[in-house]
């Protein structure tokens, strides 16, 4: 397969946890989010409470996909940034890497030019902290006997999830 | 791909339906939508064009219960049917887990699901699939209209691996979650299998 899944340590989690927290803190964004480009939610950090942030997730990496179609019809290789204006809430999104996309929604308490300037430094954390992950994974991976919890599975677990 | 997250201890699948338009895809997820407990969804998404005709894709996100001590979820997506959505229906198998193939049984749509499923196995060869070692079942939908080819002919025109298919009538729910069932069953069986 041309894309290997996503594996998630909680080391790394914390380091994305503390990075979107800071994010949203400095931006004084309403809600940061870090949203996998296949759709699932990495971490959310803000004022999360009232927003389906599966949903998001998965609209996010299918307007993301839909841009970069765009962008391949006009050869550019992709638009790493997107900004929807709102009447009260605006979203910024933006690239990390080739893995995931950051989505911090703001209001009339930020302002899209700090928000750019706190999301580009962010970027380049985050990128770091996939980096280090898709090396920790291939080192494992090179390693032989690597216990995963997914090796005992059974067909009576799989069962059972259907009641 | 599959997202597994040891932290939240959450794995994450994705299961796409493909299929012509006017097939039953949409319909499938919403008979699942409507059959399943609230604690175990959330919102399905539509996003649709006036005359209630996909557009980009529906979403339905499940959350079945627990393996190993890790949550499942599953995040179902429909592509678009019609013919000149070409583009988005390639971009939504990016990172598929598991392909439900949504055959219509009438008769005059078999040029139909030939040219879908011609399409799937080209679309997913973009994404450096191959629809061969992927999660996949068929499903015969309409099997309740009096044009519905045989079983056995659909197999011989859409199934020559012979994978695991399953009659339908979405609609009334018929075989809708036997299907959805299987390709979940073989999802799981391929990360034990990578694991």
């Amino acid at each position: 397969m041309l894309n290997p899944g996503l594996v998630l340590f909680e080391e790394d989690s914390r380091l994305i946890d503390k990075e979107l927290k800071k994010l949203n803190e400095l931006a004084r964004a309403k809600v940061s989010f870090l949203v996998d480009k296949d759709g699932q939610l990495i971490s959310s950090m803000g004022e999360t409470g009232d927003i389906d942030t599966t949903s998001l997730a998965s609209l996010t990496a299918g307007n993301i996909a839909a841009t970069g179609g765009m962008a391949k019809l006009l050869g550019e290789k992709e638009f790493s940034i997107l900004f929807h204006e709102g009447e009260k809430d605006n979203i910024h999104i933006s690239l990390v890497g080739q893995r995931a996309i950051l989505v911090v929604v703001f209001d009339d308490r930020s302002s899209l030019g700090l928000i750019r300037l706190r999301v580009k430094r962010s970027v380049a954390a985050l990128a770091a902290v996939f980096d280090n992950l898709a090396k920790k994974i291939e080192k494992s991976n090179a390693q032989e006997g690597g216990q995963s919890p997914f090796q005992e599975i059974t067909e009576e677990d799989i069962e059972s999830l259907f009641g | 791909m599959s997202f597994i997250n040891y932290s939240a201890r959450e794995i994450s699948c994705k299961i796409v339906y493909y299929g012509p338009g006017l097939c039953g895809k949409t319909t499938n997820l919403q008979h699942i939508y409507k059959k399943i407990s609230p604690d175990s969804k959330g919102k399905m998404i539509s996003l649709a064009t006036e005359t209630e005709r996909t557009l980009f894709f529906d979403f339905l996100p499940l959350a079945l219960g627990e393996i190993k001590g890790f949550k499942v979820r599953f995040h179902l997506y429909t592509v678009p049917g019609q013919i000149f959505y070409d583009a988005s229906r390639k971009l939504i198998l990016r990172g598929v887990d598991g392909v439900i193939f949504v055959a219509d049984s009438q008769v005059e749509r078999m040029d139909a699901n030939l040219e879908s499923m011609e399409n799937l196995i080209k679309n997913l060869k973009e994404h450096g699939f191959d629809l061969e070692e992927l999660p996949y079942v068929i499903q015969y939908n309409k099997r309740d209209l009096p044009n519905a080819v045989s079983p056995e002919e659909l197999n011989d025109a859409l199934n020559p691996r012979k994978v695991p298919a399953y009659d339908a009538v979405a609609p009334t729910g018929e075989g809708v979650f036997e299907t959805l069932k299987h390709v979940a069953k073989l999802v799981i069986m391929e990360l034990k299998q990578k694991s």
